[in-house]
């Protein structure tokens, strides 16, 4: 199709615009990152002061005893033994939704859609009171296993196994005389891997972005994640912590985007897989 | 046999989904149901007694409710559909021919998704502090926090909702939009009577997806509470439910409230859903 010179910038200006106000703030970071307290106040704010980046990564990682490094490994476990969890999961109960036809398997599916409706976040405040009586508050478990509970990842899961695995190659796996076990861990999960990295990453993603659990979950500092940590450093007024802040900032999202960056081409093709049967 | 092995392929997921999911909504549809009561003086051990429905009676007349309520529904009717929208015309420009440097772009609208909620109101926040702000404005006024926050979510999840729709784009037959080019349709009609009914499915899963969001509105105004006293403890209901359970300890009200937002999403979604298949009857979508 051919399009006018006219169609075209006017077009690509518009894309233009729209990335300025995306990347406005993370400029801003990134600027801010670099100048020491007093020059967040004294200097234009859009371009960089007196270069301080190492002076403020200093003390981010040393502040508080150096509680940031510690955050960061903590974001670390839940994100990725989070992560990991639910993966397996969702593909494990996703697989035996899709390739056996037992009984009471509408209803199982029926239960986990409706699961997918009920926001996370409201139930978080009954999940603290049950966590209080299963003694899990204020461990790392405590955050970990409801991250790993993923009703979505299962019906994704579900799908990419209808997809994805034929059911004459399992039956030739039968024949050969191999457990179901075995076969779903050589031909299952291999035949759904693409699709799993993806589920990885949402589940990473989600699980770096949450606050309000671990926030109702831990009190103690030394198992907080980023999030949690930030937002508490940032909520104290007198803002003398306010240059650590937007470095820790900068800091925690580095690893996310390196993150998506790398592993572009899992994420568009297989949304689009989920996005088309919803 | 298929029974066993389906069995032991549910059974992890199952088990977690019992107790991390499940339970607790049952727990806090049973906490709901009853009230501590003290006796006397206040002195002792309150008593716990069943009490109907009070507790949600008490969340509807509850004017903080009411307000926090009222204002996710005006921030809903405003901010949804310019998010959605913004979406939906990038999704549309990027999967026409129009522009250049289609690539580039998709990954600078897709960044935000990367940067957690809380971090991008931190971000934002300093972004509005006028001492700080390239702009020069307050921001965090009472009259104008609302929109801030509009924005800090619209930043946030524009790109992701331009992706699924951009992915449903895709997945239209290319034919189609040739075939409609050579009768001679324009752009603009093809986008408005092929490709958007097309993505219908998408429109209405972000808008779902939005509306649950709006409801549950924690993480932004949380983070402003921190820096600005036009949000206050209890802003949202969802911010409210906390307060009134953890700061107040009555743990059957915070449970009421949580039960009454999920309903009020669920009913929300359905009337979505509902309205949105009327529509597509009424050949409007």
């Amino acid at each position: 199709m051919r399009t006018s010179m006219r169609a075209q910038v006017l077009t690509t200006a518009f894309l233009f615009v729209v990335a300025v106000y995306i990347l406005l703030p993370v400029w801003w970071l990134v600027v801010s990152a670099t100048k020491s307290g007093g020059d967040l106040f004294d200097t234009p704010g859009l371009w960089f002061g007196d270069l301080n980046l190492a002076g403020n990564v200093e003390r981010v990682m040393s502040q508080d005893g150096g509680l940031y490094p510690r955050w960061l490994l903590n974001t670390l476990i839940y994100s990725g033994g989070g992560a990991l969890g639910a993966t397996l999961l969702a593909a494990m109960a996703g697989y035996a939704l899709a390739k056996y036809p037992f009984r009471g398997r509408g209803a199982v599916f029926a239960v986990i859609m409706g699961a997918v409706l009920v926001p996370a976040p409201l139930i978080t405040l009954p999940l603290y009171l049950l966590e209080s009586r299963l003694g899990l508050l204020n461990t790392m478990w405590g955050v970990l296993l409801p991250c790993m509970v993923s009703p979505f990842g299962v019906y994704l899961a579900r799908a990419y196994a209808e997809a994805a695995v034929p059911d004459t190659l399992l039956e030739a796996g039968r024949i050969d005389g191999a457990g179901e076990l075995r076969i779903f861990f050589t031909v299952g999960i291999r035949l759904m891997a693409p699709a799993l990295v993806t589920l990885f990453l949402f589940q990473f993603v989600a699980i770096w972005n949450n606050f309000f659990l671990p926030m109702m979950v831990l009190n103690d500092q030394a198992l907080w994640p980023i999030t949690l940590g930030l937002v508490k450093w940032h909520g104290i007024r007198t803002g003398f912590l306010r240059d650590a802040v937007v470095t820790g900032a900068l800091i925690s999202i580095i690893p996310v985007i390196l993150a998506f960056v790398s592993l572009q081409r899992f994420w568009k093709a297989d949304l689009a897989a989920g996005s088309v049967k919803m | 046999m298929t029974n066993r092995a389906a069995l032991i392929f549910l059974l992890p997921f199952g088990a977690l989904f019992v107790v991390f999911f499940v339970l607790p909504i049952g727990y806090a549809i049973n906490e709901s149901l009853y009230k501590l009561k003290r006796s006397g003086l206040g002195f002792g051990t309150p008593e716990r007694v069943f009490s109907g429905l009070a507790n949600y009676a008490a969340v509807f007349g509850n004017g903080t409710f009411l307000a926090g309520v009222r204002r996710l529904l005006l921030f809903g009717i405003v901010q949804v559909p310019i998010m959605l929208g913004l979406a939906l015309v990038l999704a549309l420009v990027l999967d026409g021919h129009a522009a250049r440097f289609k690539r580039f772009f998709r990954l600078v609208y897709f960044l935000p998704y990367a940067v957690p909620g809380v971090i991008a109101a931190i971000v934002w926040s300093f972004l509005y502090t006028p001492e700080i702000s390239p702009f020069g404005l307050d921001l965090l006024g009472g009259g104008v926090v609302l929109w801030s926050i509009g924005n800090i979510v619209t930043w946030t999840w524009t790109g992701f909702n331009m992706l699924v729709i951009y992915a449903a784009l895709q997945a239209i037959p290319k034919e189609l939009c040739e075939a409609a080019s050579m009768d001679g349709a324009s752009a603009w009609r093809i986008a408005w009577s092929i490709k958007i009914p097309m993505v219908r499915s998408s429109l209405i899963l972000t808008g779902v997806f939005s509306i649950i969001g709006t409801l549950q509105l924690f993480n932004e105004p949380t983070v402003l509470n921190g820096v600005t006293t036009a949000v206050s403890k209890s802003y949202t209901p969802l911010m409210w439910s906390l307060q009134v359970a953890l700061d107040n300890n009555d743990y059957a009200l915070g449970s009421a409230i949580a039960i009454v937002l999920a309903l009020l999403a669920g009913a929300l979604s359905f009337l979505f859903l509902r309205l949105s298949a009327w529509l597509t009857r009424r050949g409007v979508m």
